[in-house]
């Protein structure tokens, strides 16, 4: 009787064990994001990664209010020690403390959006992704220049909306004069100029990622400054709510806020990431390396542009459809050289190391932006930031 | 019902004993834990032992969580140590998050400006000293004003720590890397210049946590210094007719008291964070506020208090990971939770009595 009894429990066991263990080989993955659901930026993170661990059938574990500092060491540790596979940080501040996990976890992948260092650091399990946003920009740049030759059109626009050049204005909200930011508004209002010749752009800056009444105070600003119309990268509801209340047309980062601005909401674009996390989880399976550096593209399905909004010129979507083919058949660029100047010169492979067949090659070097030149049209308010 | 006296008096208590005044405390924490079940609960349809085991787990869960919850625990005991003296003595010192992050800023000046020009003692020495005088000058500056014009103690310390704050932000960008990232990164990130680290990495500020606690305790209870501070605290008019320099004492304990904040300063970057960011003190210097209130200023009971506080803490956002709730909820809990702990101080100081309970009394 004990035998069978004893055998019983051996079974129960190796069943429960055999359980276990199936279980166990979920990829694990832990998402550090720098606030919680209620940024538009880390919305977007958190989203997009629960998005991908439910398609791949991944585990997920979320610490949303990281700071970039000691703390992101800790918990990019506390989910290697609860058996993460992938630990991915959505912050430009982590890339440092995820570095110094990833040296002492090396059987951890540590993925980390937005940093320039994984290609310094030469580490196998630290990896830095980002996408060609900049395409994406350079398409709701197209809607918004469509929305506003509208504007044009059926004479909305007064004469404060007009520079002493006799150049439509429109405004920008930025965080800081940070690369990723330049690189940003630059493609945006590319786009812009390549439906409406005749625009200039001020850009106002927050110094800060996150910072609701900065960012709103900086939309005011703009819109009594006479801007048209308005873009924004920093990550509050701001920009929107401000141009929302003024009643003027917004073209949005991260999320559509056509259910918060349904009267001035024209167009988003966003980096989706959960085709890089599922590659990520997909590589861990498989047991094959991730790319140092990744670059999402419209092919990959990381860069979107979409949701449309009801302020939007009619035939937006069709345009954004040409304009997007040409995109990607290469037959257009975004930082074609002949279409800017930097100083009233033209960027040329001589004077410009990132210059190659007529363009500014961005997101070829490295995945995090580098475009930082300050192109003639756009002017800043303050670059303290 | 001619008898128009209200249902109970609020009665002052005398001295409870010990044993008493701490069931009060049990009691409270076991009533906010069952609150604290009930709108869990309510809110999430969890169960909540699951929750406390999530509380435990956070702050325990691993050798690294353990660690961690000791090492911020003792940052905690250090800023609350540090705002005590000047409390003894009624000088309401809100500003230890600006005197924290003016320790940082001298501190992380020096590992920025001075590496690689001078040896690597002669660094952590100037560390030590500029974080400790820019630490105790933010806080000597509203004691100065208050000993010279009677300035409002709370709203100018208060002040100082929206000037640290901007301080600190604006160096941020002066010294950020790269150009236009708004932040600095780890400080010789390479070399490890300049980081002051004894063994264990967490184990500096528990053991300059145990040292300041014994040296506060003497100092508050042994000194002349201490005494007069009690003093002070007691009654200002008493302080001067005994012949004691009322001005001179407030600056001094304020510099003390500043000091102290500095050298956490010093300790969060120098020892930990290794970076300069205006949410390094991360409110701690406010917390520490209650810390010290709650230990009626105790030093060896802030210890328990500063434990139970980032215990707390460190177990909530444990909740809102596991069961993927938003950090706000576990603020709740621990709103929840600090509140009764607040609250029963009211019923360790007074005793309600009700009217027929009174009358008994009286009769």
């Amino acid at each position: 009787m004990k035998k069978i009894i004893s055998l019983l429990l051996v079974l129960v066991m190796v069943v429960a064990l055999g359980a276990f263990s199936a279980s166990a080989d979920a990829v694990k993955v832990g998402l550090i994001t720098l606030h919680d659901e209620n940024s538009t930026y880390d919305n977007n993170f958190i989203t997009a990664t629960q998005e991908a661990c439910a398609k791949m059938g991944a585990e997920l574990v979320i610490k949303t209010g990281v700071s970039e500092g000691e703390d992101c060491y800790e918990v990019a540790c506390d989910l290697a020690d609860d058996g993460c596979d992938i630990v991915f940080a959505d912050s430009f501040g982590h890339e440092d403390y995820m570095i110094r996990a990833a040296k002492e976890y090396p059987e951890v992948q540590f993925l980390h959006a937005t940093g320039y260092q994984a290609q310094i650091v030469n580490l196998d399990n630290f990896h830095d992704a980002f996408a060609s946003i900049y395409e994406g920009r350079y398409l709701a740049g197209v809607a918004a220049g469509l929305k506003l030759q509208e504007m044009i059109d059926n004479g909305v626009l007064t004469d404060a909306n007009y520079d002493e050049n006799g150049n439509v204005k429109v405004g920008y909200v930025g965080a800081y004069t940070y690369a990723e930011v330049i690189s940003g508004y630059t493609s945006w209002f590319l786009g812009v100029r390549s439906v409406v010749p005749n625009t200039s752009m001020k850009v106002t800056f927050t110094g800060s990622w996150y910072d609701e009444t900065a960012e709103k105070e900086g939309a005011n600003t703009l819109i009594a400054d006479g801007a048209a119309l308005l873009s924004q990268h920093a990550d509050s509801m701001g920009a929107p709510t401000a141009c929302e209340t003024a009643g003027v047309p917004d073209v949005t980062y991260n999320v559509p806020t056509g259910d918060a601005c349904p009267n001035t909401y024209v167009i988003y674009s966003r980096i989706n990431w959960a085709p890089y996390v599922e590659y990520a989880i997909q590589c861990v399976t498989d047991g094959t390396a991730i790319d140092t550096d990744w670059v999402g593209t419209f092919a990959t399905d990381s860069v979107q542009v979409g949701s449309i909004g009801a302020a939007a010129a009619a035939g937006t979507e069709e345009k954004l459809e040409e304009v997007k083919a040409q995109l990607l058949s290469g037959e257009l660029h975004v930082f074609d050289c002949s279409t800017f100047t930097v100083n009233g010169e033209t960027l040329t492979a001589e004077n410009n190391e990132h210059v190659v067949d007529g363009y500014f090659a961005e997101s070829a070097s490295q995945s995090a932006p580098y475009f930082d030149l300050q192109i003639d049209g756009i002017s800043l308010l303050n670059t303290v930031f | 019902m001619k008898n128009k006296e209200p249902l109970f008096h609020i009665v002052k208590r005398d001295d409870l004993p010990l044993t008493k005044v701490w069931a009060i405390r049990l009691i409270a924490i076991a009533l906010a834990l069952i609150l604290c079940s009930v709108v869990t609960v309510l809110l999430t349809k969890l169960n909540p032992l699951d929750v406390f085991n999530a509380v435990i787990k956070g702050a325990f869960g691993s050798k690294r969580k353990t660690w961690v919850t000791m090492q911020n625990t003792s940052v905690l005991l250090l800023i609350a140590l540090a705002v005590t003296p000047a409390f003894r003595m009624r000088f309401w010192n809100v500003g230890g998050e600006g005197q924290i992050l003016m320790g940082c800023w001298a501190a992380a000046a020096c590992m920025i400006t001075l590496t690689d020009k001078v040896p690597e003692w002669l660094l952590i020495v100037l560390m030590i000293v500029a974080s400790i005088v820019c630490g105790a000058l933010w806080a000597a500056i509203p004691a100065y004003f208050k000993a010279k014009w009677n300035t409002n103690d709370t709203l100018f310390t208060l002040m100082m720590n929206y000037i640290a704050t901007q301080l600190v932000a604006c160096f941020a960008i002066i010294w950020e890397n790269p150009k236009g990232s708004g932040t600095i990164g780890i400080i010789n990130n390479a070399s490890e210049f300049g980081w002051i680290q004894i063994g264990n990495k967490y184990l500096l500020p528990i053991i300059v946590a145990l040292v300041m606690t014994i040296a506060t305790y003497i100092y508050l209870n042994f000194t002349k210094h201490g005494y007069e501070i009690a003093v002070v605290g007691e009654s200002e008019r008493t302080a001067r007719y005994i012949g004691i320099k009322v001005e001179r004492v407030m600056i001094r304990t304020l510099l003390l008291s500043g000091g102290v904040c500095g050298l956490v300063g010093l300790i969060l970057v120098a020892g930990i964070n290794h970076t300069l960011t205006t949410t390094l003190a991360g409110g701690r210097g406010f917390t520490a506020v209650m810390v010290s209130w709650m230990s009626h200023f105790n030093p060896f009971t802030m210890i328990l208090t500063s434990f139970l506080l980032v215990f707390l803490n460190r177990g909530a956002s444990e909740i809102a990971t596991t069961f993927s709730l938003n950090t706000s909820f576990s603020d709740i809990l621990t709103g929840i939770i600090i509140f009764f702990i607040i609250g029963c101080e009211f019923f360790i100081r007074y005793r309600i009595s009700f009217h027929g309970n009174a009358k008994k009394r009286e009769g």
